[in-house]
């Protein structure tokens, strides 16, 4: 679709992003399809799919009714078939009940049938809170998804990153969650470049480079370790790791980083308990043992039920806690 | 009131079986005693523990598999449930790799990495046993869909084994075999309000043995005795097949699964059958009779089929039917020899292939992934 006067001047939002990449994917194959819970005439309950109906069709962008096994199942079918299936669900929550459809057939369907059988669908998820919404419209599911082997899953936080990984998760073979983090859906713009591009599955991105400290977050989370590196009034140096994509794992540019710096804090929004943190610090320790200086330290949401909007910034990974737990690793 | 389009209709005296060449027919009859003795000797096998796992046997519901998708093109997608040997055998399986993929070994239709409830055969068309009790249902609407894309959107077939690039698409009807205990499945409500919306050419066969594991269906669903209501809730037409008789069966089958092919619209079948044996290899069946059981027996389809060849068609003679037997008797104790003799997969190369493509060097958990070997039936 042609880039408003708004883009144009001041640049894309992730949403805008998305629905870029899926406008481009949707002119450049036809066997991409999308489906879910009013993406079509309403354009996605945050409207991510806007306009793709009017130009693609209902038989491309597909109005489901609110049944996401039925929505997901037949999205494997179809991808099964050859299609290239895109299917929205609206909320993380939501994925609860297509959670049989995604690990108990889309995971697994390559293995079972050592690789007659394959899955090429991306499932798009709004994830994560800070909209004032409740729970199951505010988690942080990636870790389970991480632990299924034979889904890779991915949660970019910038218009640049989300376009190119979305790119590249349609166009891969395997199923991709990937996770669209909401509480950065519209909260600023960026110039990216119009024409197609791929960002590959599987690598992080340094944010800002240091030299002291490595910070791991992925997701909306990266902002909040941005603005905790503005209030640090230390004079430290930080390395800002997005990991961009939650599995497969950028094991090399984690330890590379981590061996520099030898202190390690990971931030993310999910409970503490068997979090992708817990999986982070272990990879950490096994390779960069003799490397570290201090303890790795992990910054979590709560193990709690993500609460209600009023309680919700107390449960978020804040500026604050980030701060504490980098001057904490700085003096150990 | 208004009028119930999707009811059953009364049976027509139309006989499609009647004009199938005998050649047809005793090729039912092999493949049911193909099935028959495969799986008499897959029982055996599992009570000597060559196959692991679970093992849910077809014993009686044979003329349900052949006869439904004898009706088919051989390029209509299926989807089915665990109990799958059958189909996978009547879609063209090699008893070879069927056997061997049950005994886990490297030359199964998986490579032995599926076993008894996962069969696949892509390039037949036949795209999966499943494990979950009705989840495969929303698969098969997806094939549909598929299949309605290709003949409405793409015009052209979408890139699949056996299919030349660029090749205009067809009609196909997808089918997605149940058993009546996925009748209370939410996926299946699911599935079967996708196809009845969208109208597509999705047959849902529920091969009704009448229970669910240990529990009859009067004692798991609603208005057991008049199933096609659950499909009338979703628009979709219904019939009761008997799936005793494989003509009857035919004979009310193919023209429904024509008429979804010509409408491209879903249908319903409650397709009546019988297991003989347990749910599965361990199962006491203290949810039925011996009298029951034997009261299926005597009206076994396998019989009924080979008396209808000799005495009525005369294309069979008994000295051709042992000669059947023995030929059969040979090609499944060959599976088992098959199966027995295949390696089993080799760990080094096999436990981490065929997880994800594209393995890529320092990322985990798929660093350790390699591809594997080509499938043998990809």
């Amino acid at each position: 679709m042609p880039r408003s006067e708004m883009m144009i001047e001041k640049g894309l939002t992730l949403v805008d992003a998305i629905n870029e990449a899926l406008y481009q994917e949707m002119e450049r194959d036809d066997r991409v399809v999308i489906l879910g819970e009013d993406v079509g005439l309403n354009g996605g309950v945050f409207r991510v799919t806007d306009g793709l109906q009017k130009r693609f069709g209902p038989d491309r962008v597909v109005d489901t009714p609110l049944a996401e096994s039925g929505i997901m199942g037949t999205a494997i079918g179809l991808a099964m078939a050859g299609m290239r299936p895109v299917p929205e669900i609206q909320f993380e929550g939501f994925l609860g009940p297509a959670f049989d459809q995604l690990v108990n057939h889309a995971a697994r369907y390559r293995t079972r049938s050592r690789g007659a059988i394959t899955v090429p669908m991306t499932v798009r998820v709004p994830v994560g809170g800070g909209i004032h919404a409740p729970e199951l419209h505010s988690d942080s599911p990636e870790a389970i998804y991480a632990h299924q082997p034979g889904l890779k899953v991915v949660m970019p936080s910038t218009p640049y990153d989300a376009k190119g990984l979305l790119t590249s998760a349609i166009r891969d073979p395997d199923p991709v969650i990937f996770f669209e983090p909401k509480r950065v859906y519209r909260s600023f713009r960026e110039h990216i470049p119009e024409e197609e591009y791929t960002i590959p599955i599987g690598q992080a991105k340094v944010v800002s480079e240091g030299s002291d400290i490595t910070m791991i977050s992925w997701g909306a989370t990266v902002f909040q370790c941005l603005e905790a590196l503005d209030q640090l009034p230390e004079d430290v140096s930080v390395e800002l790791i997005d990991l961009r994509t939650i599995d497969p794992i950028d094991e090399d540019a984690i330890c590379q980083s981590a061996e520099k710096t030898g202190r390690v804090v990971i931030v993310h929004e999910a409970p503490k308990t068997c979090g992708l943190g817990a999986e982070l610090a272990t990879i950490i320790q096994e390779r960069c043992f003799l490397h570290l200086e201090a303890p790795v330290q992990r910054v979590c949401g709560f193990d709690t039920v993500m609460p209600y909007y009023k309680l919700e910034l107390e449960y978020l990974p804040d500026a604050a806690r980030i701060v504490e737990a980098l001057q904490q690793v700085a003096a150990y | 009131m208004s009028p119930t389009p999707t009811r059953s209709r009364p049976a027509s005296n139309v006989r499609p079986s009647a004009d199938l060449p005998d050649a047809t027919l005793v090729g039912w009859l092999r493949m049911m005693t193909l099935i028959r003795e495969f799986e008499n000797r897959s029982a055996q096998a599992y009570q000597q523990a060559k196959i692991g796992g679970f093992c849910h046997l077809y014993t009686g519901q044979e003329a349900v598999a052949v006869g439904t998708l004898g009706a088919l093109e051989p390029d209509d997608p299926v989807v089915h449930a665990y109990r799958d040997h059958g189909h996978a055998l009547a879609r063209g399986m090699d008893p070879k790799h069927c056997m061997a993929e049950m005994f886990g070994k490297i030359t199964g239709c998986a490579k032995g990495k599926g076993g008894s409830m996962h069969m696949f055969d892509k390039p037949h068309w036949f795209f999966g046993g499943h494990g979950i009790v009705g989840a495969q249902t929303p698969l098969g609407v997806g094939l549909a869909f598929a299949a309605k894309y290709e003949l409405e959107v793409l015009g052209t077939a979408l890139s699949n084994p056996g299919v030349d690039p660029g090749a205009p698409a067809k009609k196909k009807v997808a089918l997605a075999f149940l058993g009546d205990g996925a009748l209370n499945q939410g996926a299946l409500h699911e599935a079967m309000n996708l196809a009845g919306l969208w109208s597509l050419p999705c047959i849902f066969i529920v091969e009704n043995n009448g229970y669910s594991m240990g529990t009859s269906i009067h004692r798991g669903t609603t208005m057991a005795d008049d199933l096609l209501k659950k499909a009338d809730a979703y628009g979709i037409r219904g019939e009761v097949i008997d799936g005793l008789d494989i003509l009857r069966l035919y004979d009310a089958f193919k023209p429904l699964a024509d008429w979804c092919r010509a409408e491209q619209k879903p249908a319903f079948v409650d397709l009546k059958t019988y297991r003989y044996l347990g749910h599965s290899m361990s199962d006491p069946q203290k949810y039925r009779t011996k009298d029951e059981v034997d009261r299926y027996k005597s009206m076994d389809s396998i019989e009924r089929l080979a008396k209808h060849l000799m005495e009525e068609r005369r294309c069979l003679t008994p000295a051709a039917l042992d000669e059947m037997h023995a030929e059969l008797h040979r090609i499944v104790m060959e599976a088992l020899e098959f199966a027995e003799s295949s390696p089993s997969p080799d760990p080094a190369t096999e436990l981490y292939s065929d997880v994800l493509v594209n393995p890529m060097p320092g990322m985990s958990p798929i660093r350790e992934y390699v591809h594997g070997e080509k499938n043998p039936l990809l």
